[in-house]
């Protein structure tokens, strides 16, 4: 994922994917010019949760691993959606994991230092409500010491903490890396600053992005908690008003300022709860841009892209990214994609 | 001055917070109301000040690379962000000093990683919450302790000394860098204080001649204050934190 993005971070490819649907090809380190004065880049600097905890089923004393998946109150570290896993880890393909022992309400799942409950099977036999017996500080360090973080089979070196927190990430509250992050770092950052360009953040609890599981899949993503700044809010009005441009940094970003938009065209400053998809109905009130990792079509981030682009022009994209040799996942290249314009927007959510 | 400040919305990381200088500061902070993580090797010690203060007691070693994520994991898991980093923890390198010609390489390379690198990759990891405390007008400043051993060329300091004084110099260059991004770094010289390390490095010092720590604390808590947003602590929660609140 991110380890294999570091030694040729300074070759990876951007595309710039116009409101026409014209695409152009540069070097990532474009970015840092590419951007008007007066655009304001928003990105989510949630850092990431090592939320993944081998352990055993104290009732079967069955191996499983645990994916910590979602908050259940934001930012209390003792109760989590949780996935669970039979034996093995991230080296054998999710698809192909064995099932976890049947799990009941009450089971102790034991999970290195830290022992937790399944309060309830919440819709789907492997999705579980879980509660850490421990007090906040000593759930922190115990994720500390044994977590590790969620990662698939396609980078087969073990990753670090370090591999999985962005150049900006600040308070855990991800569950996987909002990784259209690793394209911004601090020269980029004050690059934008000399040229006009605003730069806020917001953060956003990235969940699971996967389980393997067809129907657990479904349910994704879940429920996502955020907070926006003030400042940022604020940064969006500004930009607004000089009919600037807001480009979101992830998908994580689209959810959380749409999530907070009002008709009007605002962002809410504060707490809310990204709940649902994004997708070809929705209307974007504040984001104009998206830069984002190359994604394939049917994963739950494509979808999401369908909200900027008309189908054509999102098959044409991944048509040529393919040819041109962009690499997926988030192996480091990555697109700039401007939303049709509104009028189409508006059509297309009426159709 | 301090005596009257309420730091309760202030978010504060002290390494090497169990003993001298880092006790000392998170003492007189916790007195005032900050919100403190600190960072020590031995979990006995951790548990006995977090017990005595209220701070949150972290286990771990600012030398160890390997420890550094987890640390700043609980740091910011626990406080919800964070406003101000000390690094405060030092080795010495070897005890008793001995002059470079004598100091084992592992020795040097130990206060290079407790001293220097520890802080870097300290900083390197939490410098995302402090830039995002910067955005939301709370300010942010990092502190490094420093010594006169930085700057003056004592026989017997050497390790110590040499890697203080790179520590020094980086802060410098960090403060250059950072700035625009709201985050002031200061290196901080405490002097010669009664504190474990120093009785390591001098055991027969007249202990009557050197600094208590609890000073050099309120030298660097006024430091500090100093370095904030002024308006942000005047009224930290009406003005600063208006914000969050919606």
């Amino acid at each position: 994922m991110i380890a294999a993005d570091r030694p040729d971070r300074r070759a990876a490819k951007l595309a710039v994917i116009d409101a026409n649907g014209e695409i152009r090809h540069m070097p990532r380190t474009a970015l840092a010019h590419l951007l008007r004065p007066g655009d304001l880049v928003v990105a989510n600097d949630a850092a990431t949760l090592p939320a993944s905890l081998a352990g055993r089923h104290d009732a079967s004393g069955e191996t499983i691993e645990v994916r910590l998946a979602a908050w259940l109150s934001a930012g209390d570290p003792t109760r989590f959606l949780g996935v669970v896993f039979g034996a093995g880890d991230y080296r054998t393909r999710t698809e192909d994991r064995p099932l976890p022992p049947a799990l009941e309400p009450g089971d102790r799942l034991t999970l290195g230092p830290l022992v937790a409950v399944v309060d309830e099977i919440a819709g789907h036999p492997r999705l579980v409500r879980l509660r850490f017996t421990d007090t906040r500080m000593a759930v922190l360090g115990g994720l500390a010491r044994h977590g590790c973080p969620i990662q698939y089979a396609h980078v087969p070196e073990k990753l670090a903490l370090w591999d999985v927190w962005t150049a900006i990430a600040a308070a855990p509250a991800a569950f996987e890396p909002p990784s259209a992050g690793f394209t911004v770092d601090w020269a980029v950052i004050a690059a934008w600053r000399r040229r006009g360009t605003e730069f806020a953040t917001v953060t956003h609890a990235a969940g699971i992005s996967s389980t393997g599981d067809a129907l657990l899949d479904q349910l994704l993503p879940f429920d996502e908690p955020y907070s926006i700044p003030a400042g940022t809010a604020a940064a969006i009005a500004r930009t607004k008003a000089r009919d600037g441009r807001v480009i979101a940094v992830g998908t994580t970003v689209v959810r959380a300022l749409e999530s907070a938009s009002d008709a009007g065209g605002a962002v809410r400053a504060g707490d809310g709860v990204a709940r649902g998809r994004i997708g070809r109905a929705t209307p974007l009130r504040i984001v104009d841009a998206i830069l984002t990792g190359v994604h394939e079509p049917g994963e739950s981030h494509f979808e999401l892209l369908r909200a900027f682009g008309d189908d054509a022009v999102l098959r044409r994209v991944v048509r040529t990214l393919a040819q041109e040799g962009y690499r997926n996942h988030e192996f480091g290249d990555a697109m700039l994609l401007e939303r049709r314009p509104a009028r189409t927007a508006a059509s297309a959510a009426a159709a | 001055m301090p005596t009257h400040t309420d730091l309760s919305q202030l978010r504060v990381a002290i390494t090497g917070g169990t003993s001298g200088l880092g006790l000392a500061l998170v003492r007189l902070l916790s007195a005032h109301g900050a919100r403190i993580a600190f960072v020590a090797r031995h979990a006995q010690a951790v548990a006995q000040v977090a017990a005595q203060t209220g701070a949150c007691g972290i286990t771990g070693d600012v030398g160890r690379k390997d420890d550094i994520y987890p640390i700043a994991l609980q740091v910011t898991g626990n406080l919800g962000g964070l406003d101000v980093l000390i690094n405060n923890a030092s080795s010495l390198g070897p005890v008793p000093l001995a002059l470079l010609a004598d100091t084992e390489c592992e020795d040097i390379e130990q206060a290079l990683a407790v001293n220097l690198l520890g802080p870097f990759r300290l900083t390197k990891a939490l410098i995302g919450a402090l830039a995002a405390s910067a955005r939301e007008g709370r300010g942010a400043v990092v502190i490094n302790i420093s010594s006169d051993a930085a700057v003056s060329a004592y026989p017997g300091w050497g390790a110590y000394g040499a890697s203080k004084a790179a520590l020094h110099h980086m802060t410098a260059v960090w403060n250059e860098e950072a700035g625009a991004d709201g985050i002031r770094f200061l290196s901080i010289d405490p002097g010669d204080m009664d504190t474990p390390l120093h009785a390591l490095a001098v055991p027969d010092a007249d202990r009557s001649a050197l600094r208590r720590p609890d000073d050099a604390a309120a030298e660097i808590m006024d430091a500090l204050l100093a370095a904030l947003p002024a308006a942000c602590l005047a009224a930290l929660p009406a003005n600063c934190l208006a914000g969050e609140q919606r």
